[in-house]
């Protein structure tokens, strides 16, 4: 890795985590499973480089390495977004259910 | 660089922006799931332009894991039971870590030789990282699931054995970063690093299992920003930051609702010095009728329900939900106080309740709803122990004193869901269950609260 490169990579870190800390900072307590499963989600990112290891090169060791990391992280990836999707469903759902049944409960 | 290069990058800016934005959406129910959306279309842009700009030579081993992944994936997302929510996803940190931690092998064994000082640095935090986290969340999932006893697994000298470990690990990542031609150096590392993971966590109680997870959510994030920094891959460090960061708020703020120090959590072993300590209040604890118990609630006008941990193992939410609604159709107004430790991990009784069509607008956080209590006329707890220990606030020798509670032996009147009448996980006793206005109803709290329900039908 070069200096410029290095020096960019750092700047991006930077901002990463000034940006992050910002946006983080404002999720509410009630969201925070979905939150932490989101952002495992997200980091299930390391797929594309897991990808490129397994699919990229001609030794057989990164195949068999990639194969491995490819599996873990697209479980990672579509596991996480799906069960982060089916926990947010439960809390937007609610609103007009909730508000619902105490009614329905009164006139029957 | 190819044009098909440059919509790689595309795809990875345009990645990171949805990645930002999603998490942005999560300030808010109403706006999460769109939030989400945009993140998953960021995720399958990213890996698109992958697969199609990475010069991709062999199919064979990516289409056999995106498959199994997929299939695994899937059904995670689809049969997982809310109440087994923290053990999946300390499940998924070890996926995550185990991905960053492989694909550093990998480029280890492509590209060791030529690489320059800072990336075999990243390098190597990226495998360390990962590999400690991948082995120190699967003893975390299996002490939420179980499988492994929850209680603090301790020995005599332990700090001594795993700052030995922890030396050696730094020593051998030390030397591989200095002499890149000694093979064994790298190997030794990545071996200590799972030998590390386990005994990090090994000494941690399930209790304190909420500040456990964000850290170990907050290292796989950073194994996946080390990787950015050893491809030179700009989506991986933002990704990697995020998640980084995320689990570190989340530690803090944790940690903070227990008033201890991470390094207190970690190495403090809570829960097993406890038992000893603390001291006998004596008294004696006043059971209550199902009947008597329903007649308080049924003529109450405010209750707050206060769940915890006994709450998900007892599987109680949806029993909760159903005595919450007839209250209020009899017109009592009812809220639901949540501890922000209550539970395995963060968040985990919203969940629960959520899960269960509590609305969230009835949930409450602990510095929103402790002002009401006085004015509350039953306070139910339900599986919960330690978050409503009045010593917290009141004896500054006790071992939790100064945790933040909510303060439930405020109200006029309490009652108490327990399994039995032993004490709860960390062995602490508990003066709320002498109090004068306290009652206690002993029994599963599942069968408890809809005999309850039954019994306010009746009245």
């Amino acid at each position: 890795m070069n200096p410029a490169v290095l020096i960019a990579s750092v700047y991006v870190f930077a901002l990463a985590a000034f940006l992050g800390y910002q946006v983080i900072s404002r999720v509410p307590p009630l969201l925070h499973t979905p939150l932490m499963s989101a952002t495992n989600a997200i980091s299930g990112i390391s797929l594309i480089g897991s990808l490129v290891l397994a699919g990229a090169t001609h030794s057989h060791v990164a195949h068999i390495l990639g194969c491995i990391a490819v599996t873990t992280a697209t479980i990672n990836v579509v596991g996480g977004f799906g069960i982060t999707d089916r926990m947010l469903k439960m809390f937007g759902k609610r609103k007009d259910e909730g508000k619902k049944t105490p009614a329905a409960e009164a006139s029957k | 660089m190819s044009l098909t290069s440059y919509f790689m990058e595309a795809t990875y800016l345009i990645a990171s922006i949805l990645f930002v934005l999603a998490l942005k959406g999560m300030s808010h129910p109403e706006t999460a799931r769109r939030g989400m959306f945009m993140a998953e279309g960021g995720m399958f842009m990213a890996i698109v332009g992958t697969l199609i700009g990475a010069h991709i030579v062999t199919w064979g081993w990516i289409l056999v894991g995106l498959t199994i992944g997929s299939i695994i994936g899937i059904w995670m997302a689809l049969f997982v039971p809310m109440t087994s929510m923290p053990q999946r996803t300390a499940l998924s940190h070890a996926f995550g870590a185990l991905a960053a931690a492989l694909v550093g092998v990998g480029e280890f064994i492509l590209h060791g030789a030529e690489m320059t000082v800072v990336t075999r640095g990243a390098l190597g935090f990226e495998v360390m990282l990962g590999a400690l986290t991948t082995t120190g969340s699967l003893i975390a999932a299996g002490k939420l699931h179980g499988t492994i006893p929850g209680k603090p697994i301790q020995f005599r000298g332990q700090n001594a054995i795993n700052l030995v470990i922890f030396l050696v690990m730094t020593g051998s990542f030390v030397y591989f970063w200095m002499h890149p031609s000694v093979i064994a150096a790298f190997y030794t590392m990545l071996g200590v690093a799972f030998v590390f993971g386990v005994m990090l966590v090994i000494p941690i109680g399930s209790a304190d299992m909420p500040v456990v997870m964000s850290l170990l959510n907050s290292y796989a994030g950073l194994a996946a920003a080390a990787t950015g920094f050893v491809l030179g891959n700009n989506v991986l460090i933002i990704a990697g930051t995020l998640d980084g960061f995320s689990g570190f708020i989340l530690s803090v703020l944790m940690c903070k609702a227990m008033n201890r120090s991470i390094t207190n959590v970690l190495f403090g072993g809570f829960g097993a010095v406890i038992a000893t300590a603390s001291a006998e209040t004596g008294g004696v604890m006043r059971e209550i009728s199902l009947d008597d118990a329903a007649m308080q609630l049924a003529f109450a006008n405010r209750v707050i329900f206060v769940p915890g941990y006994g709450l998900a193992t007892a599987q109680a939410q949806h029993a909760v939900r159903e005595l919450g609604e007839l209250l209020e159709s009899r017109g009592v107004t009812v809220k639901y106080a949540i501890h922000p430790v209550a539970g395995r991990m963060p968040g985990h009784m919203n969940v629960l309740l959520a899960e269960a069509n509590v609305p969230y607008s009835q949930l409450y956080e602990m510095e929103q709803i402790n002002p009401e209590f006085p004015s509350t006329d039953v306070a139910v707890v339900i599986g919960a122990n330690d978050v409503v220990n009045p010593d917290a606030r009141d004896n500054p020798n006790s071992l939790i004193a100064g945790m933040p509670i909510l303060e439930v032996d405020r109200a006029k009147s309490v009652i108490v869901l327990k399994r039995g009448q032993g004490r709860g996980f960390s062995g602490l006793e508990n003066p709320l269950f002498f109090k004068p206005n306290t009652n206690m109803l002993y029994g599963d709290a599942k069968s408890t609260l809809s005999h309850l329900a039954q019994a306010v039908q009746h009245v």
